[in-house]
């Protein structure tokens, strides 16, 4: 049924489906990637880069991958690609931006999150975070409140003390509101936890 | 001939029709009445300034209609959104070139606090980085809660001294451009 993983499969010995729930998915190796992306492209007619995004596996290693999705526009059907960094210290993967322009800013966002570097890339700088920012926000150890560090610019910083700070989380992550709250004006976004405030600390919690 | 009867009195035939007040008054009335905002619109909230710009709440009725995009000719910036930290340097900055008198308003949630937004990367309340005369809560606030927030800051601008020092010369403040007085 998934013709385009068969196809895959028998040009590319190295191709291997990927569980999926909706659309046909492979897995390629990354020194493969851009041989099977040239393919996906030219021959097999994928001719849109609808979407890629960095993905951090946690305790697995490789740790780190970049899920693609493309799309075949004359049979409007959709491709799943995953791979691996090999390297989980300095995770790096080829870059498809000269194959699909599409690729040049969502790597960039893919290196900004997750440090992941796209080798071959026109401009990879950071494309959401400030040029200079020390951390790579969606790691799976980086805090959802930040971490302390200094603003981007220094004047500003200068003239008036302020800071990059942690988040005060205050009851959050915040939320709009859940399925308990049927009317807009109850929908407003609050705290999970509104039992404890700055100046009312969480039970439990000392300061 | 010097008639017997001098009128020391208000004369309206000489002096026309004047009214005597104090400056204060004068000056804070008038600013009160022609607030010039700078809409600093950067997220949601942006969308009910707009609104109280329109027709329905039309915040002409208060002679604050006249948005200027350029901070020279504003007086009050209206920090309507989430300010992200990569852009509170351009809110800074913007602040600093706008010519005193000048009034910020935190419009909303994030402005004030940075609201939902517990995050990596956003200010965690605008005056962090710029002084702010009037915080509305609210995400987004209503326009009517924008207008009664502007309501307020008139109140404020009223209360000013406004003339304090105003005819004693006093040494000019260095250009933020060339440093020089
Ligand atoms: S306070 Fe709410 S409506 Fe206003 S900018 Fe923040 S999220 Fe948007």
């Amino acid at each position: 049924m998934d013709t385009i993983v068969d196809t895959l499969k028998s040009k590319f010995p190295f191709v291997t489906p990927r569980p999926s729930h909706d659309q046909p998915a492979v897995n390629v190796p990354a020194d493969h990637l851009r041989e099977v992306a040239q393919v996906l492209r030219d021959d097999l007619g994928y001719d849109m880069l609808l979407d890629l995004c960095g993905v951090d596996w946690d305790q697995a290693r490789p740790r780190f991958g970049v899920i693609y999705h493309f799309y075949h526009s004359g049979k409007k059907t959709y491709l799943r690609v995953a791979t691996l960094a090999p390297d989980s210290a300095a995770p790096a993967v080829p870059s498809l931006a000269d194959l699909w322009p599409a690729g040049d800013w969502h790597e960039r966002e893919a290196y900004d999150m997750f440090g992941i570097h796209f080798e071959g890339h026109p401009n990879l700088t950071r494309i959401l975070m400030w040029e200079g920012y020390p951390y790579h926000p969606l790691r799976k150890e980086f805090p959802l409140a930040g971490i302390e560090t200094e603003l981007p610019a220094a004047d500003t910083a200068a003239a008036t003390g302020a800071k990059v700070i942690a988040a005060p989380m205050m009851g959050g992550p915040f939320q709009a509101g859940t399925q308990e709250h049927h009317h807009m004006s109850d929908a407003e976004p609050r705290a999970g936890d509104q039992s404890w405030t700055e100046s009312k600390p969480k039970p439990g919690q000392k300061g | 001939m010097p008639t017997s009867r001098t009128e020391f009195a208000y004369n309206s035939k000489v002096e026309g029709e004047v009214v005597v007040s104090q400056a204060d008054a004068v000056i804070n009335w008038v600013r009160s009445h022609s607030v010039w905002p700078m809409p600093m619109g950067l997220a949601c909230c942006a969308i009910e300034l707009m609104a109280a710009g329109g027709a329905r709440f039309d915040i002409s009725r208060f002679g604050m209609e006249v948005m200027r995009f350029s901070p020279r000719q504003s007086d009050c910036m209206i920090v309507a959104g989430t300010v992200t930290y990569k852009m509170a340097e351009v809110v800074r900055r913007i602040y600093e070139q706008m010519a005193a008198p000048k009034w910020v308003v935190a419009m909303g949630a994030c402005a004030s606090t940075g609201g939902m937004y517990r995050s990596y990367a956003v200010l965690q309340g605008v005056d962090r980085i710029v002084p702010v005369d009037i915080y509305i809560s609210g995400c987004p606030p209503r326009p009517e809660a924008l207008l009664d927030g502007m309501m307020l800051l008139q109140d404020k601008i009223r209360k000013e001294q406004s003339a304090y020092g105003l005819l004693t010369p006093r040494p000019r403040e260095p250009s933020l451009v060339t440093g020089r007085p």
